[in-house]
């Protein structure tokens, strides 16, 4: 019986190795054609010209903006919003709240594109110029959709901060405002940061909702309102019809989003081991 | 002498339970009030009432009267400034997961003092004042977690300090101490007596005659005997008082 537990178990290591399989033998022997150099800096992304060029430098921007954007507004709002959820929500309100917020995690990210699209993209357009897909568009979209994870994340950690620390300011005369802000939530930081980092991940790894929005030129970005490609747009749009070098390099691209995503999840690890 | 606390005719209501009934007592200036009784009796809460923490208690009701130099703490106060004005010191030793020098800085930052200079002369004094400057002075940026009970428990007492309060309440300070940091605590608050009123709740009958100058019986919400602590614990006037002080109960 004990054997079945660990095929389970044993399951998700194995399609864990299969895909890091599968994106470097995929993706390496390409970077090593294009030459690693002119594959990560090159600015130049050209897959179907006559010579090509397989430069992704601009994605590589266009993910790390988008997801700095997204980062900005959703741990501003997110962290916020969990202070709030944990130190001066009503109860009665935080049982609206709470549903709430899980509902947003819910909501499957294609849905959010659309509601980017039809909302976000025509708002932009008219207020701020431009065509309205964007980078701008693109990060308050994703900073939406990380929310959740922030807040939850933030919220637990804020929760688990030992009530002696909020009594021990508060006996010292300091109000509850401050108690909180100064107390509270820098013992709860590397929770904070946990979910901070959580959301990073969702929003480099995000797709769906980005390419309806992002403009998706496949150039380096020249100004917030100005369209952007991302390391997974790239895939997703090219994927369907390419061949060759130019699978190889798309391929590759995962590779390199694979790096980011793995960079990330370290450095959540490690965190987390600070904090004890 | 007129007394620093005045408490009057206080009952105190958890909800429905009535926690303190008719509770009266004053609290002598520059002296050691000690709170004994057992468990449950309402030493802790009167001792929380007197700088208003018990209103982070749900459904915690109080009447009567509190007075601190003659003003009533119930009345239209600013809860925090009484804060600042009755500093305490908890049960388990709570230093924030801060520095040792941020610790007691919080205090002082809090009520607006922001010269670096400043602040590292209230550091220093409120240390010195808690006994444990020579132990600390070398590693003030150091994490307060990282201290021994003790030690922690002696930098919270500093860092109540800090904001030059004049009643220091002590809820049972020593009950998380081995016997030497117990012995340490108990030096400085005979020491903190000479600037401060104190008030200590204690479980350990032997630290109130070490400490105490007045000693107040707790039974059930009552206050059963209030008098000098060497009265007190050689010809108690009320049998319960004797009962609990020779150890037949509690």
């Amino acid at each position: 019986m004990e054997g079945v537990f660990l095929g389970a178990a044993l399951f998700s290591i194995f399609a864990v190795i299969l895909i890091c399989v599968f994106l470097f033998a995929g993706g390496l022997p390409a970077i090593g054609k294009i030459g690693v150099f002119s594959f990560l800096f090159g600015t130049e992304w050209s897959p179907t010209d006559e010579p090509a060029s397989f430069g992704i430098f601009p994605m590589i921007l266009g993910s790390l903006y988008v997801t700095a954007g997204a980062i900005l507004i959703g741990v501003s709002i997110g962290v916020l919003t969990a202070v709030f959820m944990a130190s001066f929500c009503p109860p009665r309100l935080h049982k609206i709240l709470k549903p709430a917020i899980d509902i947003l995690a819910g909501i499957p990210s294609v849905v959010y594109g659309f509601f980017g699209l039809v909302v976000l993209v025509p708002f932009v357009r008219v207020y701020l110029g431009g065509s309205g897909s964007g980078i701008l568009t693109a990060s308050v979209l994703l900073g939406i959709m990380i929310l959740p994870t922030i807040i939850g994340v933030a919220e637990s950690a804020l929760r688990a901060v030992p009530s002696s620390y909020y009594e021990g300011a508060l006996a010292l005369g300091a109000t509850h405002e401050r108690s909180i802000f100064f107390v509270v939530l820098p013992a709860a930081t590397s929770g904070v940061m946990a979910g901070v980092v959580l959301g990073i991940g969702r929003a480099i790894g995000e797709t769906m909702a980005v390419i309806l929005v992002a403009g998706n030129q496949a150039r380096i970005p020249n100004g917030i309102l100005n369209g952007a490609r991302t390391l997974t747009s790239n895939i997703v749009l090219e994927m369907g019809y390419a061949a060759d070098l130019h699978r190889e390099a798309l391929i590759g691209t995962g590779v390199v989003l694979f790096v980011f995503i793995l960079i990330i999840n370290l450095s959540f690890s490690y965190m987390k081991r600070v904090k004890r | 002498m007129t007394a620093k606390i005045n408490i009057k005719n206080v009952n105190l209501f958890y909800t429905q339970f009535q926690a303190l009934k008719k509770v009266n007592l004053d609290i002598e200036k520059n002296e050691i009030t000690a709170f004994i009784g057992p468990s449950g009796c309402g030493k802790s809460t009167l001792l929380k009432s007197l700088n208003r923490m018990n209103d982070l208690i749900e459904g915690c009701r109080i009447e009567g009267e509190i007075l601190l130099d003659g003003q009533n703490i119930y009345g239209k106060i600013d809860v925090n400034a009484l804060r600042k004005r009755v500093g305490m010191v908890f049960q388990k030793p709570n230093p924030f997961p801060m520095s040792i020098y941020e610790n007691v800085a919080y205090g002082p930052k809090t009520h607006g003092i922001r010269s670096k200079v400043k602040l590292d002369e209230i550091v220093e004094t409120s240390l010195k004042n808690a006994a444990i400057w020579d132990e600390l002075k070398d590693r003030l940026k150091k994490n307060a977690l990282s201290l021994s009970g003790g030690q922690q428990q002696r930098l919270c007492v500093a860092r109540a300090l800090a904001v030059e309060p004049e009643v220091l309440l002590m809820d049972e300070p020593t009950s998380a101490l081995d016997p030497i940091s117990t012995a340490k605590i108990e030096d400085l608050v005979l020491e903190l007596k000479k600037k401060y009123t104190i008030v200590i709740v204690t479980h350990n009958m032997q630290q109130a005659t070490r400490i105490s100058d007045k000693t107040a019986f707790f039974l059930l919400g009552e206050m059963i005997e209030f008098n000098e602590t060497e009265t007190l614990f050689s010809i108690p006037k009320d049998k319960r008082t004797e009962d609990y002080i020779t150890g037949r109960f509690g």
